[in-house]
């Protein structure tokens, strides 16, 4: 129990000082702890890379093995896997190689198509949301379709007063909105670490 | 006669000769450089506030500034040694920090307006040093600031020890999450928990894991399969850890299937391809939507909705928070993120940390208020000290 719960608690805390006394403290050995944690994080996140991959091949393989719904799918992801990972180690990752074609032409093609049903998924949410059910709805709709108007051309063309209403409605009201929502998000963090720091938060380590 | 000409030699030998000092103060003013003048009160000190190994130089800009094309910052070991130029900045520029220097150790810098191949040269500045400091000033209202708020969450929790009854407002989307557990009881389907794209080391994630833990207690409890997939290889190991606690804790460890919480990949776009396809194929009842989320969130929600699943979303991420509200029943905003585990756990030391919380937010209120009013009436000391830098 104590190296489940006491040494973690300790790590949390003597690492959590560090952090603070390394923001209000700019000489060595302080002032420097922050660059060498964060890296020693980043050494920490490359090897547990290999238990993602590892997880990944793990689950498709029994997939396949155990002939599952859909275990097709399965032999591209690993085929996919075992291609770039190959071909990046093997032949480098450069302009001209394997590794640079399949990234440019499969790879982002692919992400960007994912990114563009944005477009449709903002259409479908906004008509829901703009439905002038109640007085707070109405209010959004009202400002959502001044922003739009305001934010093209052709409201420019109509009224020269639109984009200043939209300019004024993100600069005013949203950037007041937003500035809350951030106040309200740093004490938020602040309180998280505090709990944190001085172990009344643990269900990260083992449960209560 | 021969009076006048060696007065004219020595006057050629002193003026032309390049090893002549006196050429050299030529040079600097007006001798082979005519009309082109040298910055001015050129100061060089150590930079305040910092871990050493720096020099921060400032000056007037020369007369001829808006004929000169840059500042060179020289520098040397010694007075009279020889300068090399250790940095140059556009005309315009009045201040240079070189951190090519090694505490305690002396350097002598000059600044020199340039104009094509034409130069002036300011003074030498006598010798500084540069050193860290033990604590940044620049940072004292930071520092009162953590004092105050932490004293305040301190004081609290103190209060919720010693067994005072602390009033939390009420927050909807944390009320509904047993209601949406229950409700993926009763349609016999899965659970979907989503915690963001960000790895361990961003506050969001991490709060993500403490409300998956509670939320894993009633899954464990209700006997509904939890799903998790992650972004992050660290995310999931502690995802896990944190899972299998969660259903020991409840006395159900035979029901923990490690994989269940799975990696799908780092790639944002790729991540959310991969989620929308478990609900497509599963149709959970419930999505959580937990953590740190950048453009995938509102492509994610609206999978979700259309597969019919209640959906419980929370985000510091202000940009985001409209595509929440937008496509999900339920958003906890911002800081409610950071409140839910404390909301749903009713634990009173988790409860006093959620009300010193509150007061220090209504500190802050009365510091922006004073602000407000204080510059409205052209008083700027309170904004000017509230600066972080």
């Amino acid at each position: 129990m104590i190296m489940k719960r006491q040494i973690p608690l300790i790590i949390t805390f003597l690492a959590g000082l560090a952090m603070i006394l390394g923001y209000f403290i700019p000489h060595e050995p302080f002032g420097g702890l922050q660059q060498m944690l964060n890296t020693w994080y980043m050494v920490v996140a490359a090897f547990a890379m290999i238990l993602g991959v590892g997880n990944l091949i793990k689950l498709h393989t029994i997939k396949i093995r155990k002939r599952k719904q859909g275990f097709g799918y399965s032999f591209v992801l690993l085929a996919g896997l075992a291609a770039m990972g190959l071909f990046g180690i093997v032949r480098g990752i450069e302009p001209g190689t394997a590794f640079y074609w399949m990234w440019w032409n499969m790879h982002v093609p692919m992400s960007s198509t994912m990114f563009s049903l944005l477009a449709f998924f903002v259409a479908s949410a906004s008509y829901r949301a703009f439905r002038a059910r109640n007085i707070e709805a109405a209010l959004l709709l009202i400002a959502g379709i001044l922003v739009m108007i305001g934010r093209v051309p052709i409201g420019d063309m109509v009224w020269s007063g639109f984009p200043a209403i939209a300019n004024w409605i993100m600069n005013v009201p949203n950037t007041a909105g937003q500035r809350a929502i951030l106040i309200g998000i740093s004490l938020g963090v602040v309180s998280t670490s505090l709990r944190l720091l001085l172990g009344i938060e643990r269900t990260y380590l083992a449960g209560d | 006669m021969r009076l006048a000409i060696l007065a004219v030699s020595c006057f050629f030998l002193l003026v032309l000769s390049p090893a002549s000092a006196f050429s050299q103060e030529l040079e600097a003013s007006e001798g082979l450089l005519p009309h082109l003048l040298p910055p001015e009160s050129v100061r060089a000190a150590d930079t305040p506030n910092d871990r050493g190994g720096s020099i921060t130089l400032n000056w007037d800009i020369s007369p001829d500034d808006s004929e000169i094309d840059s500042y060179e910052v020289l520098r040397s070991a010694t007075a009279d040694g020889e300068y090399s130029v250790v940095g140059t900045v556009s005309k315009g520029t009045i201040r240079f920090i070189d951190t090519g220097v090694s505490d305690r150790e002396s350097y002598f810098y000059r600044v020199r307006a340039v104009a094509g191949d034409r130069y002036a040269e300011s003074g030498p500045i006598d010798g500084v040093r540069s050193s860290s400091q033990w604590f940044n000033r620049n940072r004292l209202n930071m520092l009162i600031a953590l004092i105050l708020f932490s004293g305040f969450v301190l004081w609290f929790i103190y209060n919720a020890k010693i067994g005072k009854e602390l009033f939390i407002r009420k927050i909807s989307g944390l009320d509904a999450v047993e209601d949406a557990i229950g409700r993926a009881t009763e349609m016999g389907r899965s659970v979907l928990y989503i915690p963001g794209i960000m790895d361990m080391d961003n506050i969001q994630t991490i709060a993500s894991m403490i409300i998956l833990g509670r939320v894993a207690k009633k899954t464990a409890e209700y006997d509904v399969t939890l799903h998790v997939p992650v972004s992050k290889s660290l995310v999931m190991t502690t995802a896990q850890e944190v899972v299998k606690e969660s259903y020991s804790a409840v006395g159900r460890p035979d029901a923990y299937n490690a994989d269940n919480i799975h990696y799908l990949t780092d790639d944002q776009f790729g991540y959310a391809a991969g989620v929308d396809g478990i609900m497509i194929r599963e149709k959970p009842a419930t999505v959580f939507f937990l953590g740190a989320f950048y453009a995938e969130s509102l492509i994610l929600a609206e999978t979700g909705h259309s597969v019919g699943a209640i959906q419980i979303a929370g985000t510091a991420m202000p940009a985001q928070l409209p595509f929440f509200v937008a496509a999900c029943d339920y958003t906890l905003i911002g800081e409610e993120l950071f409140a839910a585990s404390a909301y749903l756990s009713k634990e009173p030391l988790l409860m006093g940390s959620l009300k010193g919380q509150d007061w220090g937010k209504a500190i802050f209120m009365f510091f922006i208020g004073a602000g407000v009013i204080l510059e409205t009436m052209g008083i700027t000391f309170l904004a000017k000290y509230l600066v972080t830098r």
